[in-house]
């Protein structure tokens, strides 16, 4: 009896604490940095896209919502010629960026991503492109990959030796 | 004429006061209990999320009216609209004021005890006639529940009749004028108010809809508007046994400077925020200590109350 009182008593008071609650929308809550968010593709340094069009964030995607095609411009450096992210299937797991090989494709902090209309969540390339490095700033994927590109041949690559004769003897 | 018009406007009155009642409780209940879990409740529809009520009941309206096959149609549908009938009607014989009451009946408590008896059939007949097994035991928990907590919830307000007598609550609420009953009848008030609460079936006393072993009890297999009629009759009645203790145990409108209709809902709702402080603080029984209480416990302190209020009234004489 006494016990049961005690009980009402208890939670009575507290109707004067803090309340846990964070209201949303004007209170927005701690985002952790490494948060696994809205996708992005991101562009090097000079302004280029990142993407190289491998295909391995596609392949490694467990629920296949990303789809791409590949093309070359007139530099011979490949780039997507679509980029596609179909948001209601994207699980947000992250392997997608694990997977990239140039830091192109970034999982960011933002999640208010609700639409009315699901073809909405289609994301195109012009949606994920956005102007800066994300994540890894002053990478710039030709700059150090040995891979001749016009205006930039084997072994002119930052901290790369030039290429070895195979075929002579010396050392 | 006019006179007809007076009661018509009372009745009418009562009945959508009662209503509106009813559905702020919604509001009211969830509130408070978010408040006291720590949390905000409904806070977004309208100021402090007053319209909450409002679009709960759009939303239930426009739900489909879905009957199971299984079912026994005519008696699933009736169900429902029993518990809420018996609940309204006994609201006829609450006293608001000295002028404000729909009938002042000379055996309004006995009419009371017998409309509440007959809203058992709801809460069974739903169970019964919904053929589900979950349904079932809800409907015979709370058969059994409710027949043998009416028995010194009858027995519990024998003290109040004996002290004021009358069965009248006009004359009862009259004969609190220097004295409240809550202090001769402090043992009669508790067992009335447990005996309410499981009337009700409010927790800790919900039994029969116990969601952790019955799914939802008697109303398992309703939904959409039938669901909410058994919501707006357990409401319904958590107002009239808050009401009723108002008028038995605490003066109904007897009060100082606010006018009576201020006073007894005041009361009123005292007793409203303390069934759902109920809730939100204590555990629900077994199913054998509950009925274990109410007859090993419960029934010889309505008799003990009935036994010594006699005896001091005839000791006085």
């Amino acid at each position: 009896m006494i016990s049961i009182l005690k009980a009402l008593w208890t939670v009575f008071v507290h109707l004067f604490k803090r309340k846990v609650t964070v209201l949303y929308p004007e209170e927005k809550p701690y985002i952790p940095p490494r948060w696994r968010g809205r996708i992005i593709l991101a562009r090097d340094p000079d302004g280029g896209e990142r993407c190289v069009a491998c295909h391995l964030c596609a392949i490694a995607c467990p629920v296949d919502c990303i789809s791409l095609q590949a093309t070359e411009d007139e530099y011979g450096r490949r780039y997507p010629e679509f980029f596609r992210i179909n948001f209601s299937r994207c699980i947000f797991c992250g392997y997608c960026e694990e997977a990239c090989p140039t830091y192109a494709i970034q999982l960011t902090t933002d999640f208010e991503m609700s639409e009315y209309n699901r073809r909405n969540l289609v994301y195109e390339k012009e949606d994920l492109l956005i102007s800066g490095t994300g994540k890894y700033p002053g990478y710039n994927f030709y700059k150090v990959a040995g891979l001749s590109i016009k205006g930039k041949d084997k072994g002119e690559a930052e901290n790369e030796l030039p290429p070895v004769d195979v075929k002579g003897l010396m050392p | 004429m006019n006179e007809t018009l007076k009661y018509l406007l009372i009745v009418f009155g009562v009945l959508g006061v009662m209503m509106s009642i009813a559905a702020g409780l919604i509001w009211v209940e969830r509130r408070l209990l978010g408040l006291w879990q720590d949390r905000y409740g409904p806070n977004r529809v309208g100021p402090m999320g007053v319209l909450q009520p409002l679009a709960d009941v759009i939303k239930i309206l426009a739900k489909e009216d879905w009957v199971p096959p299984f079912a026994d149609k005519p008696v699933f549908m009736l169900a429902p609209a029993i518990i809420v009938i018996t609940v309204l009607l006994s609201f006829a014989v609450v006293p608001f004021t000295p002028g404000i009451a729909v009938a002042n009946l000379n055996i309004g408590l006995l009419y009371f005890l017998a409309m509440s008896s007959l809203g058992v059939y709801s809460v069974a007949l739903g169970g019964w006639s919904s053929g589900n097994k979950y349904a079932l035991i809800g409907a015979l928990r709370a058969s059994a529940q409710m027949i043998s907590y009416e028995v010194f919830m009858g027995l519990s307000i024998m003290g109040v009749v004996m002290l004021s007598g009358s069965f009248n609550l006009h004359e009862i609420v009259e004969a609190q004028k220097r004295l409240w009953f809550i202090v001769p009848q402090f043992l009669g008030f508790v067992v009335f108010f447990i005996a309410g609460v499981a009337e009700t079936h409010r927790l800790p006393f919900d039994l029969p809809e116990a969601e952790s072993e019955l799914v939802a009890g008697f109303h398992s297999e309703y939904s959409g508007m039938k669901f909410g009629l058994f919501f707006v009759g357990e409401y319904l009645g958590i107002t009239l046994i808050s009401m009723l203790i108002t008028t038995l145990f605490f003066g109904g409108w007897l009060g100082p400077v606010l006018p009576p209709v201020v006073w007894f809902f005041i009361k009123t709702f005292f007793f409203i925020g303390f069934f759902i402080l109920l809730r939100a603080a204590l555990p629900r029984p077994r199913y054998d200590q509950l009925i274990r209480t109410g007859w090993k416990l419960m029934l010889p302190l309505a008799l003990l109350n009935i036994v010594v209020t006699g005896g001091v009234i005839l000791a006085a004489r």
